[in-house]
């Protein structure tokens, strides 16, 4: 038997908007003005949000916070191409895909604030709670994906994780079911290329994450998670392909995680400054600006506006979260099970 | 009424119930083609197709993750996971998810999944493929724990399991699967979950077992005058029927399994004396396996608890 190859890849990656804000007139994906208007200011709420969030978290108002700061194009642009129906089982850093998907404001501030009951999403938003243990999601993806086939819906179940995600099991486990049963998903990996304290390069030793989908079957591109369009244009073509029958694609974002981990860790201790200076050049939202300059679109007071006016949605959504009382103790118990057993209702209560 | 065994019996309430709700599906490793390795599900993915009867790639925790997908989509789940052994993997989606569903979501999502394993020791099989770690699983708020003790209560029980709501860990004791046979309706009949069953009645002790330490409950107590709880649901387990027999009695033995320590026995034993101890006229006795590993089969006669140690248990406490 000689020795041959018996299986060549090629991994592509997707870049729209160069960093001085000039898109490819070819990959342009197509979005009107409105569109793109809409996108800008969704960005800036979340770049709000965050601020907010953390400062909030600062001044005591509410708990521990991950920061998306320098994700918002990544979340933005993939949200922005989800259709009403769709399914989303995000991680716990993607507050610009909830902001994106209409979820109230108030109530993702109040989660953050320690009250569970702001886990329930409205009634026809798909958006799976918020999970907290690395890449556990991503299988809930595959079984509703496997739901939506039986039930022949037209969803797309999409998932979000990070870069850290990738190196455990049930990322493994999860994108191997969606390649064997050629499942109708889109797996959203925000690769802001810090996990805690831990750098890409000893997350894995490939040169991207999205070449592991070779491993799985099914296509996977790497896009520049900072370039809005890209991310769009990446996250429809797959949705389509998926609606239509073409199984599951993995979208590596490359992005960087500009803050901290949570507001209770200090990324000084471990990331050389130079590093998260060279990404600040590379703002997300600084770049659609130039973007927009360029077509007449925008001016600095431009942004001042459409920051003055995500700060007032965003205070009144944290005025509305302060004026939520508490959970009564014996809130505890809620959806526990659909009926308590007898001893959770004595100890109920004898609260 | 035909005569089944528990696999016949289970396998009967899944094709019931699939037959009369097309959300029930199957999912595992070799479910479908294969039937099982225990045969358990043997002829219906002929019956219902593929797509209902999914056999998927080996991978226990991503098997429970996409069950709690399909649950949350709207379908009412039933996995496979070959032995309890192989749980293991997948505890972090049993417990930090599908027990958790509910009230994480305030039930905008809901969790209603069936775990079907074997368990349990005695049939000379490798490492892993003997245990008995019910007790891990009952401790986790959200999450039910049943035991059937034979092919009848098999079927009520399961058929009771796809209709619950909540999720729930079905303990199926391997060694009883092909021992007894017994009476079991074709049609539907359910027994409702979260409560005993007085197996034998008597006056002098209760004793509390279940899965396959009932049949050598049931042996060893021949010629005594003893009251045998079939416990049949551990979480949440029948406190009720526990006490009221204690109370009768005034004597406890518990008879699992599983290792001793933090074993379910410690929990009965705990509550029967928070709620009874002034009627008890005897220590509460367990008899259980010794706290090692599950051994394979040239040690299994020494770990698994016989009828001269539960007899044992019974002098004990009458002659206290």
């Amino acid at each position: 038997m000689p020795l041959e190859s018996i299986g060549k890849f090629e991994t592509k990656r997707l870049g729209v908007l160069n960093e001085r804000g000039e898109a490819d007139p070819d990959l342009m994906p197509q979005l009107s003005e409105e569109e793109i208007r809409r996108m800008y200011e969704l960005m800036l709420l979340a770049r709000v949000f965050d601020e907010r969030a953390v400062a909030l978290q600062r001044e005591g108002r509410i708990g521990t916070y991950p920061p998306i700061l320098g994700q918002e194009a990544a979340q933005v642009g993939s949200a922005f191409a989800l259709s009403p129906g769709d399914w989303v089982f995000p991680s716990f850093r993607e507050m610009g895909v909830h902001l994106t998907l209409g979820f109230p404001i108030a109530q993702l501030l109040q989660y953050w604030g320690g009250d569970e009951r702001a886990q329930k999403a409205p009634e026809g938003l798909n958006i799976f709670p918020f999970c907290v243990a690395v890449g556990s999601q991503i299988p809930h993806a595959v079984g509703a994906a496997l739901a939506v086939r039986y039930r022949r819906d037209p969803a797309v179940v999409v998932t979000y994780f990070g870069d850290g995600a990738t190196s455990k099991g049930d990322f493994h486990e999860g994108m191997n079911m969606a390649g064997v049963f050629k499942l109708p998903m889109v797996f959203i990996c925000q690769n802001n290329q810090w996990a805690i304290s831990v750098p890409l390069k000893t997350q894995t030793a490939t040169t991207s994450l999205a070449q592991k989908a070779v491993a799985y079957g099914f296509e996977g591109v790497q896009v520049d998670g900072n370039d809005v369009f890209a991310v769009y244009r990446a996250t429809r073509e797959a949705l389509e392909k998926a609606r239509g029958g073409g199984g599951p694609t993995f979208i590596e974002c490359l992005t960087y995680r500009m803050a901290d981990h949570t507001t209770a860790d200090d990324a000084g201790r471990y990331r050389p400054p130079e590093e998260v200076a060279l990404w600040r050049e590379r703002d997300p939202i600084t770049r659609l600006e130039r973007f927009l300059e360029a077509r007449g679109a925008w001016t600095p007071q431009r942004r001042v506006e459409a920051k003055e006016k995500a700060a007032r949605v965003i205070d009144d959504a944290i005025r509305e979260m302060e004026n939520v009382l508490p959970p009564a103790p014996a809130e505890l118990f809620d959806g526990v099970l659909a009926a308590l057993t007898p001893r959770q209702t004595g100890q109920k209560k004898g609260l | 009424m035909a005569q089944l065994n528990m696999v016949q019996a289970i396998n009967q309430a899944l094709a019931y119930e699939m037959e009369h709700d097309d959300r029930v599906v199957l999912l595992g490793e070799d479910v479908g083609r294969d039937g099982g390795v225990f045969r358990v599900t043997e002829g219906l993915i002929e019956r219902f197709g593929s797509e209902r009867v999914l056999d998927t790639p080996l991978c226990e925790s991503g098997i429970m993750g996409a069950a709690i997908g399909m649950a949350a989509y709207g379908l009412r789940p039933v996995t496979e996971i070959q032995f309890m052994g192989f749980t293991y993997s997948a505890f972090e989606q049993l417990f930090a998810h599908a027990a958790r569903v509910r009230s994480r979501s305030r039930g905008r999502f809901t969790c209603p999944l069936v775990v079907r394993t074997p368990y349990g020791g005695g049939i000379k099989a490798p490492e892993l493929h003997e245990e008995s770690t019910e007790a891990l699983f009952c401790q986790v708020p959200g999450l039910k724990v049943v035991v059937p003790s034979g092919p009848y209560m098999a079927k009520g029980l399961l058929l009771s399991a796809l209709r619950d709501p909540d999720p729930v860990l079905f303990l199926e004791p391997t060694r009883l699967y092909r021992l007894i046979r017994e009476e079991v309706p074709e049609g539907e009949y359910v027994v409702e979950l979260g409560k005993a069953r007085v197996a034998r009645a008597g006056g002098a002790v209760t004793v509390v077992a279940w899965g396959s330490m009932l049949e050598r409950v049931l042996k060893a107590v021949d010629g005594y005058d003893a009251e045998v709880l079939d416990l049949l649901t551990l979480s949440p387990f029948d406190i009720g029927a526990v006490l009221a027999s204690v109370r009768k009695t005034g004597r406890l033995v518990i008879v699992h399994e599983a290792a001793k320590s933090c074993g379910f026995g410690a929990e009965i034993a705990a509550t029967v004396a928070e709620e009874a101890i002034l009627h008890l006229r005897a220590p509460i006795l367990r008899v259980t396996a010794p706290d090692v590993p599950v051994p394979l089969a040239k040690l299994i006669d020494h770990y698994l608890p016989g009828p001269q140690q539960i007899r044992g248990a019974l002098d004990e406490v009458l002659q206290y």
